[in-house]
């Protein structure tokens, strides 16, 4: 570290603000997080020597950014090719080159494991740190400022979204709320606002519920970031709207499905322990796919598209599928 | 500038595709659920989505459907037309689906039970089937449906069918 480490009351190490950028480093176990105007560089030690590995600060930015948002996520959070994380439910790795089948077979891969509360307030800390006024990690690059530059100011309310958990669906008594109070994208300006119609009998007032889905995605204010609109036990929607690039190539620790609602994304997918490629798939509106639990993907969004993204949450899938239980592949035919 | 939002419907759809590198295009279990519909009887449950014991169903939606109820939750988006849902709390909810039984359960007939209202929905809207709710679709302009659900034993799976391979 260049100066001496400072540890916060959450038990984040960082050093005082660099003269020069005025950004902070950070340590997590032995790696070290640093960043400058343009880049965040990540350093750790295998075989005895230093190795780092660099990436654009907006593109770290959203990916870690992701990270905290979604509380690490099902499965792996890769921020590209080299760095990553992998959920473990109560304990999180953070890890170099480990699921990069060149860095691993060098043996210049690095892996620790952490508490989560640990982690989350490492990364929390660095993105309140290293997000300048003006940038909003969550938005379309068409919709916020620049990650770049000397530190400049902070954006915490940016990065402190709160979400309320939908428990049965949103607009229901005591649960989510809709998005009435949201302006509406600038690239969904043609989707209808209208409502569905309920005529409920007197009696079954709160029993009757309905609302307007698209309606409430196109006015979601953030991309890749999806939210939950209706749970059926351990079964979620978690639509979400997509734009430019999903800032993480996630790996499944469980078969996830797409449904695109509208436009079209296309998703580059590879293997999840070596990140070779398997395939491209093309999705347009009304198309429904399966993303198998023994690969990472990643999208590509050009019109600000909905997609849907379904979730099973049953609490012992990932174990299932990582002892060969389950097949990766959902359906066989 | 403006943008034009894409939605898919039963008479204007177009399939994406699989580019494959190294794999094989049966796991990713690609359909569309818009071709599914059109190529599917009215109502018939059509699984698009599979996950254990977790569907989604694809629904044509033309005419009346028959009566249906759930001993758990279920929830409707209709992707295309105009779809009226009927709802009806059933006096004797087991006679319908037993507790913990798993997806849809068409009944016989006419569910009894006080009327609960209904729910008049188009393109994007979603709608809450209650648990122990007797429900059934009436579309006033043909569409389809996409029912997240369990798999049941009225879901029906034709996978070589719909997806690409």
């Amino acid at each position: 570290m260049s100066a001496l480490p400072l540890t916060t009351p959450q038990n984040v190490t960082a050093t005082e603000p660099d003269h020069l950028t005025g950004y902070r480093t950070f340590r997590l176990g032995s790696f070290e997080f640093r960043r400058d105007a343009y880049f965040a560089v990540v350093s750790w030690r295998a075989r005895g020597e230093s190795r780092s590995h660099e990436m654009p600060a907006d593109a770290f930015l959203r990916a870690m950014m992701r990270d905290v948002a979604w509380g690490f996520f099902y499965g792996w959070v890769n921020f590209d090719e080299v760095l990553g994380t992998r959920n473990h439910y109560g304990r999180v790795d953070l890890y170099a080159g480990t699921y990069n089948a060149a860095f691993k077979a060098a043996g210049v891969d690095h892996l620790e494991q952490f508490d989560t509360p640990v982690i989350m307030a490492t990364f929390k800390a660095i993105l309140a740190d290293w997000v300048n006024e003006g940038f909003d990690p969550f938005a379309a690059p068409a919709e916020t400022g620049s990650a770049f530059g000397f530190k400049q100011g902070e954006n915490r309310a940016a990065i402190e979204r709160f979400r309320v958990a939908t428990r049965r669906m949103p607009g229901l008594e005591g649960d989510s709320p809709l998005r009435d109070d949201l302006p509406v994208n600038r690239q969904f300006q043609d989707v209808a606002q209208d409502e569905p119609v309920i005529d409920a009998r007197p009696g079954f007032e709160d029993q009757l519920h309905a609302f307007n889905l698209f309606k409430y995605l196109s006015r979601s204010d953030v991309t890749w970031n999806p939210s939950v609109t209706s749970v059926c036990k351990n079964s979620l929607f978690c639509p979400t709207t997509e734009e430019y690039i999903l800032p993480i190539f996630h790996g499944n620790d469980r078969v996830e499905w797409f449904v695109q609602l509208s436009d079209e994304i296309t998703w580059d997918v590879a293997d999840k322990n070596t990140g070779a490629p398997r395939a491209r798939v093309t999705m347009k509106a009304g198309d429904v796919a399966a993303m198998p639990a023994d690969i990472r993907h990643k999208g590509y969004s050009t019109k600000r598209s909905m997609l849907l993204v379904w979730e099973n949450t049953t609490p012992d899938l990932p174990k299932r599928y990582e002892r060969g239980e389950l097949p990766p592949y959902p359906v066989s035919f | 500038m403006t943008y034009q939002t894409r939605f898919g419907s039963l008479n204007h759809f177009e399939k994406g595709s699989i580019e494959i590198i190294d794999d094989d295009p049966k796991h990713y279990v690609f359909s569309n659920l818009f071709e599914v519909a059109k190529g599917a009887a009215p109502y018939e449950k059509v699984v698009v989505g599979k996950n254990i014991e977790y569907v989604i169903e694809a629904l044509r939606a033309k005419g009346s459907s028959p009566w249906f109820t759930a001993a758990h939750d279920e929830f409707v988006v209709v992707m295309d037309g105009e779809v009226e849902v009927e709802l009806v709390k059933l006096d004797e909810p087991g006679a319908g689906a037993r507790p913990g039984q798993q997806g849809s359960v068409q009944l016989s007939g006419e569910p009894r039970g006080p009327a609960m209202g209904s729910i008049r929905m188009r393109r994007g809207h979603q709608a809450l089937l209650p648990a122990q709710a007797a429900y059934r679709f009436i579309a006033h302009t043909e569409g389809v449906l996409l029912l997240q659900t369990m798999l049941g034993q009225h879901s029906i799976e034709k996978w070589a069918e719909i997806c690409l391979h």
